[in-house]
């Protein structure tokens, strides 16, 4: 390689790593501020890294403000609304793809046309209608507006038609009940965008703020968004305490991407094109 | 196939869809009506304790809108977020994906991780965060912008700038995902073009202006409508940052929907908004579609 050629590499590579670090940089104060000492982040010119690290504002969070309840609470809405989205989702996805029924066509263009809707249009009534069924306030409730993803159903559904019909003949003719077929040939072969589905639905329930807002009142409901939101409200001075929350927030979702990124960029790909 | 096998399988498909399609019907079908018919009334309150004390108002809640200057300020101040933001983002976002994308780019996985990374992060968590970054005395901003000897700025108290601050969060925080569409767009490009461009002797600029970009063109369309989509939809942001001020200057219209409904207990007239907020939805993406097909040959 020419010496030009290697210092256009090294300037455009460098270039690249100023934004990475841009783009990096308020996680890792985030990060750094958590770990120093109360008031030391107000002091100008702002510190990078603490002076002398200190947990502390960790275990005031868990002791004193009750922050382990309100993980628990998040983890049981994003594990338990992935596992049924996940299920639900699969099924309408393989049976848009690859069953026939009547209506199918026309009820899959309504489901798309229903995308353009957002989501905080149905709110309002809904909240009257989980007061009339009593869910207000319980993580059911709260777990609702992931259980059934209109793109998770299309994002199945596409990746659905390319299994083979013969596989599911054959399997039919082996006089397998149709349900069996979904569960032994169909949910293997649906695997991988199960998994890129089922990430992303976690993500969105444990990121998920405004319903959670309007249908938890009670504290010890609370995901940690929303408590999170509620303790910058009297803490807002308390700048390390509130970095402390907002990684305990931020680490679960962070730590899932890291290990299952593949599937995120999987996802995110396969719907664009598509699409 | 047989007659019988056939029914076999349409009751199957019909089994499979129920779950999801009776959800999809009690949780958002039946609601998303419900808004509409909500609208025309004057639900509030008392309401929640007896429903009968609901009546219809026709368009009352409409008028009542229209006469109401914090409406127009929430919806100027949307508008501003979309209009703005959603350009802004897909530019970063573009700009990102052919910064990656480049031939001399070593370490590609590693700074498309780095560059997606805060797309998936808690907007709460971030919101706060940058509360502190955008801090007048305190803050990394006015003190990075104090050593080339610009500001202090006061980014979240003054109406001004509390906008485009809250934009450059929305932006930093969600640039990676369009990035991460574009890459897709880009490596569907097929290499041949390039190369047969470069014979004919066309620089790199030639080459992104007359190749790239005419053949990402499904690709903008798919991140316009997304991107204008969520934009509309700005919520969590001037909640955590500003709870829309100073001088509601970062009050949105979903933040007023949320106010007027759950503060005030005004469900009608926030319904309202709400029919308002997708109407402007569905007529932004009608427009880029329309756009989109006038302009393709």
């Amino acid at each position: 390689m020419k010496t030009a050629e290697r210092l256009r590499v090294a300037g455009y590579n460098g270039l690249l790593l100023v934004a990475a670090v841009l783009a990096m940089g308020p996680l890792l104060w985030m990060v750094s501020a958590s770990f120093m000492a109360p008031g030391e982040a107000n002091t100008s010119p702002p510190p990078l890294l603490p002076a002398d690290p200190t947990l502390e504002h960790y275990r005031t969070l868990f002791t004193s403000y009750n922050l382990g309840r309100y993980f628990l609470n998040s983890l049981i809405i994003a594990l338990g609304g992935t596992v049924l989205a996940v299920l639900i989702t699969g099924m309408a996805g393989y049976a848009f793809a690859k069953l026939r029924f009547r209506g199918r066509d026309p009820l899959f263009r309504a489901l798309l046309a229903g995308m353009v809707i957002p989501g905080q249009v149905a709110m309002l009534p809904m909240f009257i209608m989980l007061r009339e069924m009593g869910l207000i306030n319980t993580l059911f409730g709260a777990m609702i507006p992931v259980l059934a993803p209109i793109y998770g159903i299309f994002l199945v559904r596409q990746y659905a038609l390319s299994i083979p019909d013969d596989l599911l003949d054959a399997a039919r003719l082996d006089g397998a009940s149709e349900f069996r077929i979904f569960r032994s040939v169909v949910l293997p072969a649906l695997r991988p965008v199960l998994a890129t589905l089922g990430v992303f639905t976690f993500l969105s329930a444990w990121n998920d703020f405004m319903w959670p807002l309007i249908v938890l009142s009670d504290d010890s409901r609370y995901t940690l968004p929303v408590a999170l939101a509620n303790l910058a409200g009297e803490h807002v001075q308390d700048v390390e305490l509130m970095m402390g929350g907002a990684v305990v927030t931020v680490l679960p979702v962070f730590l899932a991407f890291l290990f299952l990124q593949r599937y995120y960029i999987q996802g995110i790909m396969a719907g664009s094109v598509k699409g | 196939m047989t007659p019988g096998e056939g029914r076999a399988e349409s009751r199957a498909g019909w089994g499979f869809i129920t779950p999801a399609m009776t959800l999809i019907g009690v949780f958002f079908a039946i609601p998303v009506a419900s808004a509409l018919l909500l609208s025309f009334t004057d639900f509030d309150i008392y309401s929640i304790g007896d429903f009968k004390s609901t009546r219809f108002v026709g368009l009352k809640n409409y008028t009542d809108l229209m006469a109401m200057p914090l409406f127009w300020q929430a919806l100027r101040n949307t508008l501003y977020f979309v209009m703005v933001g959603g350009p802004l983002s897909a530019a970063a976002s573009l700009a990102a994906a052919l910064l990656v994308h480049s031939k001399l780019t070593r370490l590609r996985p590693f700074f498309r991780s780095a560059f997606f990374a805060p797309w998936v992060t808690t907007l709460v968590a971030v919101a706060l965060v940058w509360r502190y970054i955008y801090h007048p005395q305190y803050g990394l901003l006015n003190a990075g912008l104090g050593l080339v000897g610009l500001g202090p700025v006061d980014w979240l108290g003054h109406p001004n700038w509390a906008m485009p601050s809250i934009i450059l969060l929305s932006v930093w925080k969600n640039f990676g995902y369009n990035m991460l569409v574009f890459l897709a767009g880009l490596s569907s490009i097929p290499e041949e073009l390039y190369e047969a461009a470069a014979l004919d002797g066309a620089g790199a600029w030639k080459r992104l202006r007359h190749i790239t970009l005419p053949m990402l063109g499904p690709t903008f369309v798919f991140v316009g409508v997304v991107t204008m989509i969520a934009s509309f939809q700005i919520f969590s942001e001037p909640y955590v940052m500003t709870q829309g001020g100073p001088l509601k200057s970062t009050t949105t219209l979903v933040l007023l929907m949320y106010e007027q409904g759950f503060r005030w207990w005004r469900l009608g007239l926030a319904a309202a908004i709400a029919v308002v907020l997708f109407l402007l939805t569905l007529g932004g993406t009608l427009l880029q579609l329309r756009i989109r097909r006038s302009t393709q040959p």
